[in-house]
């Protein structure tokens, strides 16, 4: 049996001040990590302020936009189509909320290698999912 | 300061009405609140201090204590999603110790089944919440989130569907007992993995009911409490916790309960193994699973061995659970489970649960609640309570 990947409709990002230059990035196909100066951690989502040590230096870095599932869910009953919501832990450390899409929804598995893709949403962003390497 | 002794409860009530559609919010409340001091013994002119979470209508305690017409001196509106309630008993408990209120007043209500709200579709949080940006585009819901706790779970300790389905299971024995619960049939494991898969792993029968109804719980001090009618029930230790996705260190497979339960059993001064009935917060199988492991009746990854073959069933296992059938087959009211948690573990020990599911010599319980969501942000609260 398989789940294909379906289109689906996102809903965009409302988004707060500070974030507008994430979701810039990913109009242009680049995601974007922070990184605090002060302690030099990077860390997601991305803050103004790190959630390590409270710094108020922190600075924006393009991810190379490869990673792994962390975990994923197959929500197949609660909208018009099935979609894979997932963690991805990217390669630079930190772990984000995503979709994984692009495959046959039923053959993702955690610890499965990915890159970012980016799908648009219903408003003027778009946003980074993966998809299997 | 410990609340070790320093408080008790002394009233419970907790609302029958499943499906509500028409009392009001406020109505529930306050229903709630008088079956609570009818329970007790007491007036509402005896209540000097207020507790309520997000659930209550408007500006919360100004809200509600206005609605009820009650004239108190301590208010606190905490709010950790369902477990806030168990946080309630312990601040009242501190509220009380500091000599801030003599009768403590907890009420929930929640109309979720009449208003069409529950885990299966996106929350609006409104402005300004910060990780909103980066989560809702993806549909992020109560069941998926949960459900990738799950898969996390099983990946790394290779917990099964089975092993999850064995806590619906007990529920439902306890269940069948309770002329209120929504759901009264008898489950088998097969039963409720041949149910739909809602989000993998989940299936529908993972997933706790959606109720509307209530409840309260009075928190007074030991003599006040000696006075009244009810057997004795005294805090005897609390913890509270908080877990999140640590600015993107990840780790899913542990909640807050192994923060907030170490706290309470080091105040209440015993062990998991001294605990002879057990509420855990039951949103979804794979919460209890999380918990009862954090909690130390058993290692971490040994979750699913220690549920299976009726472990979690009263007169069976080795740890009666949720002995009116808990969120996830009796009453979730509100989408909050921490009240009846609270509730049915002083019936345990006041030896009022259903003489079928009744622990016998019942004197040291624990209620465990896990609110908000278990995969990305939660808090938690476990209360040991014991008998006189």
């Amino acid at each position: 049996m398989a789940t294909p990947d379906e289109p689906r409709s996102m809903p965009a990002p409302e988004i707060n001040p500070g974030d507008e230059a994430y979701f810039a990035a990913a109009n242009e196909g680049r995601l974007l990590i922070k990184r605090c100066t002060a302690c030099g951690e990077t860390h997601f989502y991305p803050r103004a302020v790190c959630p390590f040590c409270l710094g108020g230096e922190t600075v924006w870095e393009e991810s190379a936009g490869r990673g792994s599932v962390y975990t994923f869910s197959v929500t197949r009953r609660a909208g018009p189509t099935p979609y894979a919501i997932a963690f991805v832990t990217l390669d630079e450390g930190v772990s984000m909320m995503t979709n994984i899409v692009d495959c046959d929804l039923d053959d993702i598995h955690v610890g499965q290698r990915v890159r970012v893709v980016f799908r648009d949403t219903d408003g003027e962003y778009r946003v980074p999912c993966f998809a299997p390497e | 300061m410990s609340i070790r002794g320093k408080a008790c409860i002394a009233g419970i009530y907790e609302h029958p009405v499943r499906k509500a559609p028409d009392l009001s919010v406020a109505q529930i409340h306050a229903e709630a609140a008088r079956g609570a001091l009818e329970d007790a013994g007491l007036s509402p002119s005896d209540v000097d201090g207020y507790f309520c979470a997000g659930d209550a209508p408007g500006l919360g305690a100004l809200s509600m204590v206005e609605y009820m017409g009650l004239d108190v001196r301590h208010m606190d509106s905490t709010d950790t999603g369902g477990s806030s309630y168990i946080i309630h008993v312990a601040h009242a408990a501190q509220a009380i110790a500091a000599g801030k209120c003599n009768v403590a007043l907890v009420t929930l209500g929640g109309r979720p089944r009449s208003e069409g709200v529950s885990g299966a579709k996106v929350r609006n949080w409104g402005p300004n919440m910060p990780d909103v940006p980066y989560e809702t585009p993806y549909g992020p819901l109560t069941l998926n989130q949960y459900a990738m706790v799950a898969m996390r779970h099983m990946h790394e300790f290779g917990t099964t569907s089975e092993q999850l389905a064995w806590i619906k299971v007990a529920a439902s024995h306890h269940a069948q007992h309770n002329p209120h619960a929504v759901l009264r049939d008898v489950l088998s494991v097969e039963d409720v993995v041949a149910s739909p898969m809602v989000a993998d792993p989940l299936h529908r029968m993972d997933c706790c009911v959606v109720s509307d109804g209530g409840g309260a719980v009075i928190v007074t001090r030991p003599e006040i409490a000696a006075s009244l009618g009810q057997p004795k029930v005294a805090v005897r230790g609390a913890g509270e916790a908080h877990k999140g996705l640590n600015g993107g260190r990840v780790d899913m497979t542990t909640s807050g309960a192994a923060r907030s339960g170490a706290a309470a059993f080091e105040e209440a001064g015993v062990k998991p193994a001294d605990i002879k009935y057990a509420s855990i917060y039951d949103s979804f199988t794979i919460t209890v699973l999380v918990q009862l492991e954090d909690l130390g009746f058993c290692r971490k990854g040994e979750g699913g061995r220690f549920v299976a073959d009726g472990g979690l069933i009263s007169g069976v296992g080795r740890l009666p659970f949720n002995t009116d059938g808990g969120g996830l087959c009796n009453n979730h009211p509100a989408n909050r489970g921490g009240m009846t948690k609270v509730i049915e573990a002083v019936r345990q020990l006041r030896g009022e649960a259903h003489p079928a599911v009744q622990v016998p010599g019942c004197d040291l319980a624990l209620a465990q609640g896990t609110g908000g969501s278990l995969a990305t942000r939660h808090g938690s609260a476990t209360l040991i309570l014991e008998r006189g």
